[in-house]
């Protein structure tokens, strides 16, 4: 006992030296924030962005890809490389020359597609590193939950890729933004693609990630597609990043169900499809009528994972990168020449959240959140890709219109694996904000997070 | 005379680890970790780790369930933030006695074996608890988007003393001061303070020598006519509530609590924290968790460009060389040099961090070891 006594209490004082020692007079000069906001650039020539996406786990990617179009932005608000969307942005109030002339620096995070760890993440590039803004996320339970983070904190939340009705409904926030479309836009763009494609007497099976997302876009689905005469069988929710889905798929073989519906995202959509295919569901005829698969959410990363097996599979999604207007044609240059590959659905919605809040930064003339919150509501905006788009002042949602997809039956290349089938106009997708999907949320009020 | 001088030297450790802990938002500003999140991190993580080191460290038990109770301890705080009030002492106090009452459970059925049978046994009832709170109690735990505060909760004691609304979120106080940045970070410190004290003052109490005694050979122990198995339930029931209070911490500076904190990875960072740290020691598992909690906070947040600017003075060449040799071992790539870190400290000094400083001394001071032994640096 004595022994370890003296040892410890030598450990003890060794580390009380090295402190004392590493003594620094930094600790009572902290971010004095007489400035009104948090994390005032003030007259710092720069200011700092916090990317926050998945670098591990089932999503990441799509995180991969988000920091892609992050960096991009950047450097197209930082006036270097062609500008990409900057050229086809109306109205566009940056200059090139950063935010509010000062340069824009930024940090990253690894979420980890976890809630506690995004926001930690978030956390200390808002603490440490003095970030004004947060932005990314690839699952929506993280993108919630970062959203309260920056709600508290104080600082602006430009949502990623999050598609869960809640993001928007019952979860918003005042300083929280979302350009992604979500679960309800999906069912009621896709209920009438499917009605031509596969009639009004189907079976539907839902295979569903259990998770914010997966509930909403479950309900929504199955809302528009009971819309349209089909019955549904069975939902039967299944854990994120599982891997192995032959447990839940082998079961809808003998359910009497003749369409699948996977409200599965990311590496678990390609281990799902891919394994249903496999399982030879779509080789299957039951009731007279061929087995069909429907991922209501789709992206160009996804469905290359997935390969053969996305042919012919209806979705929809947020954007692709064949479209033609000059704002995607633009954004896919720049990100092409950048990276050598087309830019996803994930990357498009991050590269536009990140201009947009530059932009409005810029019209507000500051930083300060409730500020730049003004500046971004109601805004309406065209040439992002999306055509005209409008954010929403009462629920932070941008309206726009939604892609419906198939999986291509002869693909050109390995990026061109999708074809849009349908354009579905604003009008079609648009709802009340207080619509029940979305019912029970507050936006509360705005906070700049000042002491 | 001896008792005196033990007293002593408790005191002693005492104030140089308050001393060491609450100032360490200045001497860990110059290595970036000098913020409140990674400061109440580092406080939290250090107390879960010393409470299981009551367990695995004192009893030689291994439990691999232990992230359940920490999920425990947070649902409970979170659900007294939303029912009761903001104020964290009621929090803490439902986080710890749930977190005790759910080990009790437990370890009563844990503790029937003991090697290797009770950590499967605890591994598997930690993932029951993780499944159930992920899916199955949604009701309680809201899944994997994770309990959260919402305006529309009770909050009953709170309404009562006060009738204006609150604007926005409520945050978590302790009368009237935020639970959020420093003030939080001072908080979890002192609880710190405090469970080191407790586990210090068991690990000299003939409770503490029991387990002791239960570590190096419990069939003798049984055989001098002692039942070990109320101390043994004792020990984990307190290391439970530990593991409690820490995540009832989680949820005061943080009010969120998510299924993910109950998964068996969580469990796992515990007992490797512990043996990076230096099984059976007292400081030697805050020193493993404040390691772990680093890494995974600074290492993870490198990217390509920051190790372009860290090795900016070399030429291009070689400056590229560089940030290509080390950036697998940063950013996404945390994990791996955590990996080989551990494998190094396991290999060389089975005895954790401790042993190391431990050599270091030896080997440096050695000669000098007794008269200095009185010395104060401060």
């Amino acid at each position: 006992m004595k022994e370890t006594n003296i040892s410890r209490r030598s450990v003890l004082k060794g580390t009380a030296a090295l402190g004392l020692a590493g003594t620094a007079p930094m600790f009572f000069v902290r971010n004095a924030s007489a400035a009104g906001y948090l994390n005032d650039p003030g007259s710092a020539s720069s200011v700092t962005l916090g990317f926050n996406v998945p670098q591990t786990g089932a999503y990441a990617d799509e995180g991969a890809d988000e920091l892609r179009a992050y960096e991009l932005a950047v450097s197209h608000l930082n006036g270097e490389g062609d500008g990409g969307m900057m050229n086809t942005m109306k109205p566009l109030s940056l200059k090139g020359n950063g935010i509010l002339g000062k340069k824009v620096e930024y940090v990253t995070g690894d979420t980890q597609t976890k809630s506690d760890a995004a926001r930690a993440s978030a956390k200390r590039m808002i603490e440490k590193d003095g970030a004004v803004m947060i932005t990314g996320g690839s699952s929506s339970g993280v993108a919630i939950a970062v959203q309260g983070l920056c709600q508290e904190a104080g600082v602006i939340f430009m949502a990623g890729l999050t598609h869960s009705n809640d993001t928007t409904g019952k979860d918003k926030r005042r300083n929280g933004f979302r350009h992604f479309f979500n679960g309800y836009m999906s069912g009621a763009a896709l209920g009438p693609v499917l009605e031509k494609a596969y009639g009004t007497e189907r079976n539907a099976y839902h295979l569903t990630a259990d998770y914010t997302w997966g509930w909403t876009q479950e309900a929504s689905i199955k809302a528009s597609t009971e819309n349209i005469g089909w019955n549904t069988s069975n939902t039967v929710k299944t854990p994120v990043g599982a891997g192995d889905f032959s447990q839940y798929i082998t079961p809808v073989l003998n359910s009497g169900a003749d369409t699948l519906i996977l409200n599965h995202y990311g590496k678990d959509m390609i281990n799902s499809l891919t394994q249903a295919v496999q399982f030879g569901l779509r080789d299957k005829n039951v009731n007279g009528k061929d087995f069909v698969i429907i991922v209501p959410l789709y992206s160009r990363l996804m469905a290359q994972g997935a390969g053969e097996a996305v042919k012919g599979i209806f979705g929809s999604t947020n954007w692709h990168w064949s479209l033609a207007d000059e704002g995607s044609k633009a954004f896919v240059k720049s990100f092409g020449e950048a990276y050598g590959f087309p830019p996803s659905q994930a990357a498009h919605t991050c590269y536009v959240q990140a201009l947009l809040y530059a932009d409005a930064c810029e019209r507000a003339g500051t930083f300060m959140p409730c500020e730049v919150v003004n500046a971004l509501e109601g805004h309406k905006f065209d040439g992002m890709g999306n055509g005209p788009t409008e954010y929403r002042a009462e629920d932070h949602q941008c309206f726009k219109d939604v892609l419906v997809v198939k999986g291509k039956d002869n693909p050109s290349s390995q990026f061109d694996v999708l074809e849009v089938v349908e354009v579905t106009p604003r009008a079609q997708v648009e709802y009340a904000p207080d619509n029940e999907f979305f019912a029970g949320g507050d936006l509360g009020p705005c906070n700049n997070g000042a002491a | 005379m001896l008792s005196k001088k033990i007293a002593n030297s408790e005191l002693a450790i005492m104030l140089i680890f308050s001393a060491v802990v609450l100032t360490m938002p200045i001497w860990l500003a110059p290595i970036g970790a000098g913020y409140p999140d990674l400061l109440q991190k580092f406080a939290i993580f250090g107390l879960f780790a010393i409470g299981y080191n009551i367990l695995f460290g004192m009893t030689g038990y291994l439990s691999f369930g232990h992230a359940a109770f920490l999920g425990v301890g947070s649902y409970a705080a979170v659900w007294s933030f939303k029912l009761l009030t903001m104020n964290v002492l009621p929090a803490v106090l439902f986080g710890v006695l749930f977190s005790g009452a759910f080990a009790f459970l437990i370890g009563y059925v844990s503790l029937r074996r003991s090697g290797i049978y009770f950590s499967i046994l605890t591994l598997a009832f930690a993932q029951m608890s993780y499944n159930l709170a992920y899916s199955v109690l949604t009701p309680i735990t809201n899944g994997e988007t994770g309990l959260q505060l919402t305006n529309k909760d009770p909050r009953i004691i709170d309404s009562l003393l006060s009738s204006e609304p609150v604007i926005g979120l409520p945050s978590t106080v302790l009368f009237g001061i935020k639970m959020s940045g420093y003030s939080g970070f001072y908080f979890c410190a002192v609880v710190l303070i405090l469970g080191f004290f407790i586990a210090l003052r068991i690990s000299r109490s003939p409770f503490g020598l029991v387990l002791k005694g239960i570590k190096s050979n419990q069939t003798r122990m049984k055989f001098t006519g002692f039942n070990t198995r109320p101390y043994m339930i004792t020990a984990f029931v307190i290391s439970g509530m530990y593991a409690g209070l820490a995540g009832s911490l989680m949820a005061v500076t943080d009010p969120l609590a998510g299924a993910e904190r109950m998964q068996w990875t969580a469990s796992g960072e515990v007992v490797l924290m512990t043996i990076l740290g230096g099984v059976g020691t007292l400081i030697g598992p805050v020193l493993g968790a404040g390691l772990i909690k680093y890494f995974e906070n600074i290492f993870s947040a490198f990217n390509d460009r920051a190790l372009h600017e860290l090795f900016a003075f070399l030429p291009d060449g070689v400056e590229n060389l560089f940030v290509t040799i080390v950036s697998p071992f940063v950013g996404e790539g945390w994990h791996l040099t955590l990996g080989v870190l551990f494998m190094i400290i396991i290999v060389f000094l089975p005895g954790g961090i401790i042993q190391g400083i431990e050599r270091i001394n030896n080997r440096f001071f050695k000669k000098s070891s007794s008269a200095k032994s009185d010395s104060n640096e401060s």
